[in-house]
């Protein structure tokens, strides 16, 4: 395991593009972090964004983890380069004939992934619980380490989120390709759920029962929005009369949907590299 | 002898495409083999099922007596297909250092390969910066890193100048030299006969033979004679119990033989019937001629 790690590691580590982008990746995260410096004056009223109890525990972990997720397209590109530039330097073939089989080289992609998920979620959580204990207005024990769930979700919508990055990769094996695969899917996605929603099934639930087994609508269940929950804009809602009763935590089937993409994802990966001549 | 791989009856289609037939072959430890064969005869197939990056249709392979799996058994193979594929990004040390990772060996091999093929002041030069020639000698030395049981080169000079095909050409020789295994595909045929001892040529996915280079060169001599009265020449020749049949081209009488005979024994023969020879010259019939033979059929 450590082998294969290491092999992945010096990689994407000695390539400037993927070195720069991964680089970004986590110095962006960390300007979550410059939200809480946001202020700005509207005439005699001072508006200033850490005050608005968005960094207050429990919450704080929602909306970090909805942030820090948007992010994770820049690792996405370095995952998918790192499968194309396999293709298209040759380096599969000759990887596979220096004595690396097929099983390992997937597997060594994917505890990469694994490992980007794990610093990004630690990472994190580290920052959130050092910008909430700066700004929130709760620091009981018992209040920060509610809600931790989010950080589980976060883990587990990386982990997805890279695994179809990975098999796009391999399936496509051209960087911008599967990037743009990716954008198309999220299209056709967002078609048939708006079919599903307003055409076939108006009424009823039976619509986001079906599309919360679609890969990428699974991933963006895992964790909802977290901007109407704010107790501010909440009650702007209530106040023009629109009750707002969606549930924000976790679900445990997304979660589960999520983690069988990924199997599904690394098993499809595994046969189309199986099965392609090289 | 020890079986170093062992081919049995492989078969690959490419759709409707049959690029292998039945292809059998045995490797022996120490021996040095040439795989012949015109462009598209299915010598590139051959090594990427053996190399696990080309699915069999049908057939057998074993390496090292079925002992270790294909992957683990390729770690004490090396191997050079048509092209050098590395990290245009790593330097050669870099890159070398990530094949030691994949076969799982130490570092410590790598300065000795990197002077054998004579890149070890170039060790810090980004892959992309390298000429043709130089990469071909990276994946040489990539291909040694372990000190394999065999190695496997798959058109090394292909696409080379002169100087780059001599340099390979010698290491290759270096290497044969020092009792390793050798497997070399080729369409270049003075390459395979100055260094293989046992040559397979193909055609079409099919073998056509399979056997020692001296067995395919050496069964079919002929002597080119020459004599002032070349009818009596011919008369006299047709009436010797080894030769099969004469031809005259450009003014000279080709003699193919049906059995062994000596230039000696056949100016005596020639002398004793009052026949003197102007030119007396015996060939060998070259690796090429017997190839485009084989290859015509």
């Amino acid at each position: 395991m450590k082998r294969l790690l290491s092999i992945e590691l010096q990689k994407i580590w000695l390539n400037k593009a993927s070195r720069v982008l991964t680089l970004t990746y986590f110095i962006l995260l960390s300007f979550i972090a410059l939200i809480a410096s946001i202020k700005f004056d509207i005439g005699t009223i001072h508006f200033q964004v850490a005050e608005m109890g968005i960094f207050n525990f429990p919450y704080i972990w929602h909306f970090n983890t909805y942030i820090a997720a948007i992010l994770k397209l820049f690792l996405a590109i370095v995952i998918v380069s790192m499968m194309a530039n396999e293709y298209s330097y040759g380096t599969l073939k000759q990887n596979l004939i220096d004595g690396l089989s097929k099983k390992e080289f997937i597997l060594s992609k994917f505890v990469t992934i694994v490992l980007f998920s794990l610093c990004s979620t630690v990472f994190v959580f580290i920052m959130t619980l050092i910008l909430g204990y700066s700004f929130s207005s709760y620091t009981e024990l018992s209040i920060v380490f509610t809600d931790l769930e989010y950080i589980l979700a976060f883990f587990v919508k990386l982990v997805g989120f890279f695994s179809f990055c990975l098999f796009l990769g391999i399936l496509v094996k051209r960087s911008a390709f599967a990037l743009g695969f990716l954008l198309v899917w999220t299209i056709i996605e967002a078609i048939t759920k708006g079919i599903l929603n307003f055409r076939i099934f108006p009424e009823g639930k039976i619509a986001s029962y079906i599309t919360q087994f679609f890969p990428l609508e699974a991933m963006s269940n895992l964790i909802l929005e977290p901007f109407t929950r704010l107790s501010v804009i909440k009650s702007i809602g209530t106040q023009m009369g629109v009750e707002n009763l969606k549930d924000y935590s976790v679900p445990f089937s997304a979660v589960l949907i999520v983690l069988c993409w990924t199997v599904i994802f690394l098993f499809l990966s595994y046969r189309i590299l199986k099965n392609r001549d090289l | 002898m020890e079986t170093i791989l062992s081919i049995h009856n492989l078969n690959k289609r490419y759709g409707s495409l049959q690029a292998l037939k039945n292809v059998s072959l045995e490797i022996k430890k120490g021996n040095v083999y040439g795989i012949l064969g015109p462009n598209g005869s299915g010598k590139s197939t051959t090594l990427g099922i053996v190399l696990n990056v080309v699915n069999k249709t049908s057939g057998e392979y074993s390496w090292f007596g079925g002992k270790l799996q294909t992957h683990e058994a390729l770690k004490k193979v090396g191997a050079i297909i048509e092209r050098p594929n590395f990290y245009p990004y790593m330097t050669a040390e870099e890159n070398l250092k990530l094949v030691c990772k994949i076969k799982n060996i130490d570092y410590s091999k790598i300065t000795e390969k990197l002077e054998l093929v004579g890149l070890n002041d170039r060790k810090n030069s980004k892959f992309s910066t390298f000429s043709l020639g130089m990469k071909q000698r990276l994946a040489i030395a990539s291909a040694l890193l372990n000190d394999p049981e065999i190695l496997i080169l798959d058109e090394p000079t292909n696409g080379l100048d002169p100087q780059g095909i001599h340099q390979i050409r010698d290491i290759i020789k270096q290497i044969a030299a020092k009792g390793t295994t050798i497997l070399l595909a080729s369409h270049l045929l003075d390459e395979v006969e100055k260094v293989c001892s046992h040559v397979l040529v193909l055609r079409k996915g099919q073998i056509l033979y399979s056997g020692l280079v001296d067995g395919i060169s050496a069964n079919e001599g002929h002597f080119e004679l020459k004599a002032d009265d070349t009818e009596s020449l011919i008369h006299v020749l047709n009436t010797h119990p080894a030769i099969e049949k004469t031809k005259i081209t450009d003014g000279k009488v080709l003699v193919y033989l049906k059995t062994k005979l000596e230039s000696k024994d056949l100016n005596q023969f020639l002398f004793s019937n009052n026949i003197c020879l102007s030119h007396l010259v015996k060939r060998k019939n070259s690796l090429e001629e017997q190839f485009l033979e084989l290859t015509k059929k």
